[in-house]
């Protein structure tokens, strides 16, 4: 029977982190929303989360834009349907890629350096000093964290839609010889408000992710550089895996009811 | 070393008070029934092995570890278990400096000594660094030094701030983590004085933590031993070397032998 030891302990392990990880979020979201606000916080995470991710998220878009087109022109010269490559392009980016791939690379990029960053504050004890200081670490420094993520990842999945868009018109026009008017006027005629503002939504929600799973991680990490390194690694992939996972389920609910 | 101070007479009133306190990680049971009173505008220094729960103790105070049973009374209100708007009032009287300094490393120095006057209690930028330049000025370092990042700053001179941002709101309470730890001993020596000048300026109530004797007789009005995570003895700081107490003894003469044993020899 000691083989169902290891399960049972597994899985009390696992609710008690998914147990954790609500109460923090709570702590930095329900209580974030009472006043002290910290604006400056907020718009410097802004900088930091947002525009700062913009070169990467681009140069994902387009490429991933390049690509898909070329694929979806391999798939479609098989039944003469090489027109459908402008709408598929903007459905798959607007819908799926620009958020999901937007979500993963700002992942890597933003739960890492959060975690970093609160992780060196925790051990060398900046965060208790907070306390001392009259300041709640978690409005301080989670909540505003979370807002800026939230409010930027949007913008940032706005911008990769239309730069993944033009990466798809680039490889269209100019490398597989399809028609530019044709090109732009099929994008614009399938699109629909719906493919975009879902994908938009979905940004809002990978933001959550992103910045909660580094702020997390980083907030509770113990012992030294071992430990921050330990708990950036845990922010990457559980940010990662959360994003695939809660896309699986909010393209479930977007697009299968309609 | 003696220090004549008229204020503190052995009658004032009780300013911090821990009874009962209990703290465990796990199995690992670090306070063990803790006592300790301070009196109103006394230095009280703890002494105590690496290990022994010094720093929970000071923690559980602040809040930032509640203890797992007992009472902790600061100016006769039980602290205990509070939260919220009521644990930030009773947070705005207190100053801390960290055993590393725990400096913010984002911010300039006169920012890092301002911090809790912008942040926690909502002053202006320009009489916030007023305050922070006078409080540098105090601790022995130059307005400039408020331009550097901390990061460019020497250990004692880090030390220095963070001493300058614990007495930067005038707080009623300042705990000291091994002030002295890590400083060669004339920087050290700095300190104390820093410590014992700052604190009488401000007639504050401290509890300061350290395994460095030559820095608890310096800045010590009452002493007191915790090993095991409880408090073995309390006196004045004169007391000290008559104690009676051979777990004190040993400590203070810095034995290997005696009473208490190292985990080490336990082979």
């Amino acid at each position: 029977m000691n083989f169902l030891a290891p399960i049972g302990s597994f899985t009390l392990g696992l609710l008690a982190e998914i147990g954790r990880i609500f109460i923090f979020a709570w702590e930095a979201v329900g209580r974030g929303a009472m006043p002290p606000y910290y604006w400056r916080q907020i718009a410097v995470q802004m900088l930091r989360i947002g525009y700062n991710s913009l070169p990467v998220v681009g140069l994902t878009a387009f490429f991933t834009g390049g690509a898909l087109a070329l694929q979806i022109f391999e798939g479609g010269s098989r039944f003469n349907a090489e027109n459908l490559v402008s709408s598929i392009v903007a459905l798959g980016i607007t819908r799926e890629l620009g958020p999901v791939l937007a979500g993963l690379m700002v992942a890597g990029r933003v739960s890492a350096s959060i975690a970093a960053e609160l992780g060196t504050m925790r051990v060398t004890e900046q965060i208790d000093a907070l306390v001392t200081l009259s300041t709640n670490p978690m409005k301080y420094l989670v909540t505003p964290r979370i807002v800026a993520a939230v409010l930027t990842m949007p913008l940032l999945v706005l911008v990769a839609d239309i730069i993944g868009i033009m990466g798809g018109y680039l490889v269209g026009t100019k490398s597989l010889g399809l028609n530019a008017g044709a090109y732009i006027k099929n994008t614009v005629d399938f699109l629909t408000f719906g493919d975009v503002s879902s994908g938009l939504l979905k940004a809002a929600a990978f933001g959550f992710i992103i910045a909660l799973m580094g702020c997390y991680h980083g907030f509770n990490s113990k012992g030294g550089a071992q430990g921050v390194g330990k708990a950036t690694t845990n922010a990457v992939v559980s940010a990662s895996i959360l994003i695939l996972a809660v896309n699986y389920v909010m393209t479930a609910m977007l697009f299968t009811g309609s | 070393m003696s220090k004549t101070n008229t204020i503190k007479m052995n009658d004032a009133p009780e300013h911090i008070v821990l009874k009962d306190v209990h703290k465990s990680f796990g199995p690992k049971h670090v306070l063990n029934g803790l006592n300790l009173s301070v009196k109103k505008g006394h230095s009280m220094v703890v002494i105590g092995g690496s290990g022994t729960g010094k720093s929970v103790m000071l923690k559980s105070i602040l809040g930032l570890l509640p203890p797992d049973s007992g009472t902790i009374q600061i100016g006769g209100r039980d602290v205990t278990g509070m939260t919220g708007s009521a644990r930030d009032e009773v947070l705005s009287k207190f100053g801390m400096l960290f055993q590393g300094a725990a400096l913010f490393d984002s911010l300039k120095v006169w920012q890092n000594v301002a911090f809790g006057l912008m942040q926690g209690k909502g002053m202006n930028a320009t009489d916030a660094k007023e305050i922070a330049v006078d409080k540098l000025r105090q601790v022995g370092l130059g307005a400039d030094v408020g331009e550097l990042s901390p990061a460019e700053l020497s250990g004692g001179m880090q030390k220095r701030v963070g001493l300058a941002r614990a007495i930067a709101g005038d707080p009623e309470i300042i705990f000291f983590d091994e002030p002295t730890t890590g400083l060669d001993p004339i920087m050290a020596d700095v300190i104390n004085d820093l410590i014992v000048d700052c604190v009488k300026r401000l007639g504050a109530t401290t509890i300061s933590i350290t395994h460095d004797m030559a820095s608890a007789r310096k800045i010590a009005d009452d002493i007191a031993m915790i090993y095991k995570g409880e408090i073995l003895w309390q006196g004045t700081a004169k007391q000290v070397d008559n104690s009676g107490n051979a777990y004190v003894d040993q400590f203070i003469h810095g034995r290997a032998d005696g009473p208490i044993q190292m985990d080490v020899f336990k082979a």
